[in-house]
């Protein structure tokens, strides 16, 4: 007999679903001073639907109920919310834990104190280029800076092992070492996750994604560093390189995570903000807890899986078949390999589902700032006010350990 | 590491515990990090700890045989080698 189990049996268990998830995104606004040109959310401007102070303390008593450990707070950019702070405290005097990402434009180093004085607050500062040059080509001039003073107000403050996450893109992944660098310089921890073609991404997909040969780039440093370096558990789709990244190698869409967003739309995941992917509003009748536990959609999620065209693949037990989204938002099938399939099975379902004709599902959901600019020059002199794409985390199972 | 079945434990104040239908699952707020018990037994266990002079006594007063000790003693090291608990002063 045994009490302490495999990962792999582990991620069986999980496939199936838990009454209540580990941890949940929630993104509080649309709202956001950045406009990054892979923001997930496709965030901008406020919606004035937007849950009410009252409405999102209701949500935050169901996820006490429901014990629901941890809520990854995200945006657009969650801090820029008047009720900003009184939401935090008011979650963690109901034990749920809040890992907040922001661009870092509020922490001030009156903020950072008081982030540091809490065991229930994790922050992650979003950071995608280790140069103010990489940075700001994606997150927005000054975005750099911004996100700099930020770590250092929270290392003045002597907070301790904060996150500085990083979306993987073609430009950065040059810079690991340099990221590296940056976290411990600064008392952080570095997070590293994947680049979706969700929301904005779907327009700059082409551009920033990694190239194959970068995948194997990234892989071997995962691999070197091992669980000094968190992921999100975001890179399953690379373990099929060779030996399992740590963490679950699974998609949690819907079975330990969802997202709800500024409206009280309960989605699957972070990376797919999409009506096929909606299971229902937390103002419905029994709240989010009806939703998470007898929407028809998570139900269908928690079927096991078939594997598909992956099926007959020896790594699929691996990847299994990679990312819901990332197929979905480049038009590939839901049962066939990732897009960044690293066996190259993704490229050929790329090029067939080019050939269809068939076009690549949109975003529903679009609250980018009208007056963002245009990403081609123009010769007029203006701040650039582009974007902070709070990366989702929902990393459900992030630093798993079996016990 | 070797487990000290007869010294005193607790789950650690900083570990929240969820009941599942395979067990339990749970989550330490100071590191981060998620671990789970597999079976309602030893979830007995674990919440005991604190009201039992031994890790022993929390065993056999759940009813952990001795020919089941070794497979509980193992999984009590795993969560101590991961703070979910911790030694204490008997009362």
């Amino acid at each position: 007999m045994t009490i302490t189990q495999s990962p792999g049996k582990l991620t069986d268990l999980f496939q199936l679903g838990l009454d209540a998830p580990i941890c949940l995104t929630w993104e509080l606004t649309y709202a956001c001073n950045l406009s990054c040109v892979h923001c997930l959310s496709s965030s901008g401007r406020r919606d004035p639907r937007e849950l009410t102070t009252r409405e999102c303390m209701d949500v935050i008593d169901t996820l006490q109920r429901m014990q629901v450990f941890y809520v990854n707070i995200g945006g657009g950019e969650p801090t820029v919310r008047p009720d900003f702070w009184e939401l935090v405290d008011y979650a963690t005097a109901h034990q749920v834990g809040v890992k907040f990402s922001t661009n870092g434009v509020k922490i001030t180093p009156e903020a950072a104190a008081r982030l540091a004085k809490s065991d229930y607050v994790d922050v992650q500062i979003s950071l995608d280029g280790a140069t103010a040059e990489v940075n700001d080509a994606v997150r927005g001039a000054g975005s750099y800076a911004t996100a700099m003073r930020a770590m250092g107000n929270l290392a003045d403050a002597g907070f301790r092992g904060f996150k500085l996450s990083v979306v993987m893109t073609r430009q950065n992944i040059p810079q690991l070492d340099e990221f590296k660098a940056i976290a411990d310089r600064f008392g952080a921890q570095l997070r590293l996750t994947r680049l979706r073609p969700s929301g904005r991404g779907a327009d700059t997909w082409d551009e920033l994604h990694p190239r194959p040969a970068q995948q194997k780039q990234l892989y071997d440093w995962l691999v070197a560093h091992g669980e000094q370096v968190l992921t999100g558990d975001s890179f399953f789709h690379l373990s099929a390189f060779g030996s399992a990244l740590p963490g679950l190698n699974l998609c949690g869409a819907g079975r330990v995570v969802c997202l709800i967003d500024p409206v009280g739309d309960v989605y699957a995941c972070p990376f797919a903000i999409h009506e096929n992917f909606l299971a229902g509003n937390v103002r419905d009748a029994g709240g989010f807890q009806a939703v998470w536990q007898t929407s028809d959609l998570f139900q269908d999620l928690r079927k096991p899986d078939t594997g598909g065209a992956c099926k007959s693949c020896g790594f699929y037990d691996s990847c299994r078949g990679g990312c819901m989204a990332a197929k979905f938002f480049t038009g590939l099938p839901m049962d066939g390999p990732d897009p960044e399939c690293v066996q190259g099975y993704g490229e050929t379902a790329l090029a067939e589902a080019l050939a269809s004709a068939a076009p690549a599902p949109r975003p529903s959901v679009d609250h980018s700032h009208r007056t963002a600019p245009s990403r081609t020059v123009v010769p007029v002199t203006i701040t650039p006010r582009r974007p902070p794409a709070h990366d989702c985390d929902e990393s459900p199972l992030a630093g798993f350990s079996a016990g | 590491m070797t487990f000290d079945l007869d010294h005193a434990w607790r789950v650690d104040p900083r570990v929240s515990m969820r009941p599942e239908p395979f067990g339990a699952l749970l989550y330490h707020f100071g590191t981060r990090r998620l671990s789970f018990l597999k079976n309602q037994r030893v979830l007995a266990v674990v919440r005991s700890l604190a009201d039992h002079p031994s890790a022993r006594a929390a065993c056999a007063a759940a009813g952990v045989t001795a020919a089941e000790l070794p497979a509980y003693t193992r999984a009590l090291a795993a969560l101590a080698d991961s703070n979910m608990i911790a030694e204490r002063t008997p009362a």
